[in-house]
């Protein structure tokens, strides 16, 4: 196989991110990931939503598909049974998965299509310059919250344990983790499985709560005696953590749709279109 | 024998109704008889009225007859509510002892024939659901048709349920035919006896449009339940697994379109179906669609709308959301049968010409026609133009630009997995490459381009019926299902001395402009029949062809009836 460096995986555009936004480190992650799996990216379709993170596609020398705001997931999930040769990833932020989209996670995540989403979250909405996002913290002022907002945030790891992921990870993208960040989405390109990662990704402009600095404070490897077969134990993990914990939470094999389409096609006896026999059922 | 009979089987939500009418429809449809069906029934599992109206004939149906021939009711709400229905000299089949006080209409010549068909099941049957099978053995005595045919059908439609109902169905069924049998004063009027094998078949307007699906090459459908789409969506869940492809349930209609996308997006023919509220709802995704270029086909049948509206009626009112729905410039091309035939060619060709210009195309149904079963000539392949998604060739892959400008609009579109095809199916407007681009020309071009795509479909496919004489000052023009009623409506006004020309464009968007301008020019009057209350397609013809035109539209969830075409043409003419 030939040889692939991180920069062989750029794209042809530029990213359009402020400079210092924790998306590049997603972006360059997702470069060193691809580099050492040596994978080969025409057989690579990423999936993305509106926003920040959504822009990704145009950064990486794939095949792309930069949707509607809140719809990768269903979009990805006709791509992967489509064709499930290919690598499907699906990037997206707080905003696109947790809140217009929210609908679709569930439903991904339990029909165990064999592909990895990775949330971008910066707790806010940065494209349309800073209003609060389903993950803002209580209380977090904003412009479209001048006196705070009035809810709690959701976590999107306990979320997608409960769905029924059989990948759970958490990342993040600051320089002291991205190397953690680079193994977790490799072990999820090898996982046979919807895989999620929670990437934390500051937006630099807009938030000034959610910052490098407060995560850089805040984030702690996951101890290694958790065990990620344990589904009770990461949930557990992540409604009672009061640092946020960096790496895998859960993992099990489980057969995918995919697997199970084949099991269930074999099974009614797949053959081709016989149209003698679809007239007979109308005569 | 009559040349053509309608009967209705009507009761309640629950007592089987539609599957007597199934039954009764497949008979006769094996008795070598053409059969055209309506059907309604409330949105709800339970109660209410319910209805299956089956017209059976020797010639060919376009519709489902204004009156009718018999009337087998199973209570005495669904007599008398559809006593209006009957014409002179019908036979009213109902449930009831001789001994029961009830006068039929004075003013109407019925000969009304009691059948104590709760009686029986109680007593004799001991299972009262097998009340519809009584009324069918009592229905297939009247009609003189030939007892065997119907055990057969009843055999093979109820077996399924366990031996003891059938056998349970199959005494009542006996049971109802030989009460006629020696309780029959005079002859009764209705003769169907069979008349020989029919080849063709008896179908669905949802059915062969699935049927039509599989032989695109369709293999990827992806849905949520809607009423009236959801048959479609269970006949394939049966069907598709079995040649390879794949039906997914999705959450809602936004992501049954995404997956739909995502499918093509790789190469795949994908479509989906719903009702109105769900193509509300792929608004938003049909702009993505047009936007990015991604072939896909979307199916409507049409409901009572606006809201929840009424599931289980038929309404031609989604014409506007279907032609202009979601925001900014979006070409798209909307195809609407005009039966159940043509629903099969209608749904090939939407997969042709959505692969060929890489748009989405919109397919508008109706309840009415999704629902009814009509006789259907095997379909011809051959008859099919097939249209190809444009794919590089040669160098084109180098330097490859997914969006690039052409004469005819149309760019070669890559797939996932080919060397060297790497582009982002942009929902932002993008350059040639697809990169986003936001500058003033570049938008212009390709909203050009998007738009250029378009121009040679009227000449592409020559997708209208057009009949009558060419200097008929009186003309029709109409859209879908309506089509039947006017036919009938027209053959009988020509039997008549009245010369009207019709026109019926399959193709809604892009209009055959040419051809629609040649037939308005000489009209005196030209009658627009819809099944909406606003005349959304009497709007559409106003406003493009600057001719005034005189709508008819009728809002009660039902079909036009042949009598209400025919009365107002005939105002027309006498004006």
């Amino acid at each position: 196989m030939k040889r692939h460096t991180p920069l062989d995986y750029k794209g042809r555009n530029k990213p359009v991110w402020c400079a210092g936004c924790g998306d590049y480190g997603v972006l360059a992650a997702l470069f060193n990931a691809f580099s050492q799996k040596g994978i080969d990216t025409k057989d690579v379709a990423i999936v993305s939503g509106i926003g920040c993170s959504g822009r990704l596609p145009d950064f990486i020398k794939a095949y792309g598909f930069h949707g509607a705001h809140g719809r990768a997931l269903p979009v990805a999930i006709g791509v992967k049974v489509a064709n499930p040769s290919l690598h499907v990833f699906v990037v997206g932020g707080d905003g696109d998965g947790l809140s217009i989209g929210a609908g679709h996670f569930p439903h991904a995540a339990r029909k165990n299509i064999d592909m990895t989403y990775i949330l971008m979250d910066n707790s806010l909405f940065g494209m349309t310059k800073g209003q609060f996002s389903p993950t803002s913290p209580c209380k977090f002022e904003s412009g479209s919250s001048p006196y705070g907002t009035l809810e709690e945030p959701m976590d999107p790891i306990a979320l997608s344990l409960i769905y029924g992921s059989t990948f759970v990870a958490r990342g993040y993208s600051g320089p002291s983790k991205i190397d953690a960040l680079i193994n977790i989405i490799r072990e999820a390109m090898e996982h046979k499985g919807f895989s999620f990662i929670h990437a934390l990704s500051p937006c630099i402009t807009y938030n000034k709560v959610v910052t490098f600095q407060s995560l850089n404070a805040q984030v702690v490897d996951i101890d290694e005696t958790h065990r990620i077969d344990d589904r009770n134990g990461a949930l557990a993990l992540a409604l009672h953590e009061e640092k946020l914990s960096v790496g895998l939470f859960y993992k099990i094999t489980k057969p995918t749709f995919n697997e199970r389409l084949v099991v269930m096609n074999e099974k009614c006896g797949k053959r081709g279109l016989d149209i003698e026999r679809l007239y007979a059922k109308f005569t | 024998m009559t040349s053509d009979c309608v009967i209705r089987i009507a009761g309640e939500s629950g007592e089987g109704i539609v599957l007597a009418g199934e039954i009764v429809t497949l008979a006769l449809s094996r008795a070598g008889f053409n059969i055209f069906t309506f059907r309604t029934y409330p949105a709800e599992v339970r109660g209410g009225p319910s209805l299956f109206q089956i017209r059976a004939g020797a010639g060919c149906l376009r519709s489902q007859g204004d009156s009718l021939d018999i009337l087998v009711s199973l209570n005495d709400e669904a007599r008398d509510g559809n006593l209006k229905d009957l014409k002179e000299g019908s036979v009213l089949l109902w449930d009831g002892t001789s001994d029961v006080q009830w006068d039929s209409p004075a003013d109407k010549d019925i000969l009304s024939f009691p059948i104590p068909i709760t009686e029986i099941v109680s007593r004799e049957v001991g299972v009262y659901r097998c009340k519809n099978m009584v009324a069918i053995g009592a229905l297939c005595n009247v009609l003189h048709f030939d007892y065997s045919v119907l055990e057969s059908v009843i055999q093979e439609k109820t077996s399924k349920k366990g031996r003891h109902l059938l056998e349970k169905n199959l005494l009542a069924y006996k049971l109802g035919f030989d009460y006629v049998e020696t309780h029959k004063t005079k002859s009764l009027p209705c003769h169907l006896s069979p008349i020989g094998k029919s080849e063709k078949l008896s179908l669905s307007g949802n059915e062969a449009l699935a049927l039509g699906a599989l032989m695109s090459g369709c293999r990827f459908y992806a849905a949520y339940p809607i009423t009236p789409a959801t048959d479609l969506m269970e006949w394939l869940a049966l069907e598709l697994p079995r040649i390879g492809g794949t039906v997914i349930q999705a959450e809602d209609e936004m992501s049954a379109l995404g997956m739909v996308l995502g499918a093509s997006f790789v190469g795949q023919k994908a479509f989906t179906a719903t009702s109105g509220p769900g193509l509300s709802l792929m608004a938003e995704l049909i702009g993505m669609a047009c936007m990015a270029e991604i072939p896909s086909v979307i199916v409507d049948v049409q409901r009572g709308g606006p809201s929840t509206g009424m599931p289980t009626k038929t309404e031609q009112s989604d014409l506007n959301l279907a032609l202009y729905g979601t925001h900014g410039d979006s070409p798209r091309i909307v195809l609407a049968p005009t039966n159940v035939e043509d629903c099969f060619y209608q749904i090939m060709n939407a997969f042709n010409l959505s692969e060929k210009y890489q748009v989405p195309v919109i397919v508008l149904s109706d309840q009415s026609l999704g629902h009814r079963k009509e006789s259907v000539r095997r379909p011809v392949m051959a008859d099919i133009k097939r249209g190809e998604r444009l794919r590089p060739k040669g160098d084109e892959s180098k330097d490859y630009r997914r969006y690039r400008l052409t004469p005819s609009g149309v760019s070669p579109m890559a797939i996932p997995g080919e060397d060297e095809g790497y582009y982002v199916a942009q929902g932002l407007e993008h350059d040639e490459y697809g990169a986003p681009c936001y500058d003033p020309e570049n938008h212009l071009q390709m909203t050009t381009k998007r738009f250029c795509k378009l121009q040679d479909i009227s000449d592409d496919i020559a997708l209208f019926k057009r009949y009558g004489k060419r200097d008929a000052r009186i003309g029709i023009i109409g859209w879908g299902s309506t089509e039947g009623a006017v036919r009938e409506a027209f053959e009988r006004l020509n039997t008549e001395g009245y010369p009207v020309e019709v026109f019926y464009p399959q193709v809604l968007n892009p209009l055959p402009d040419k051809e629609i301008r040649n037939f308005l020019e000489n009209k005196k009057s030209v009658l627009v029949p819809e099944i909406n209350y606003t005349g959304q397609f009497s709007m559409l013809l106003r406003g493009k062809y600057l001719k005034q035109v005189t709508p008819l539209t009728i809002c009660g969830g039902v079909p036009f009836t042949v009598k209400e075409i025919y009365s107002k043409v005939r105002e027309l003419c006498d004006t």
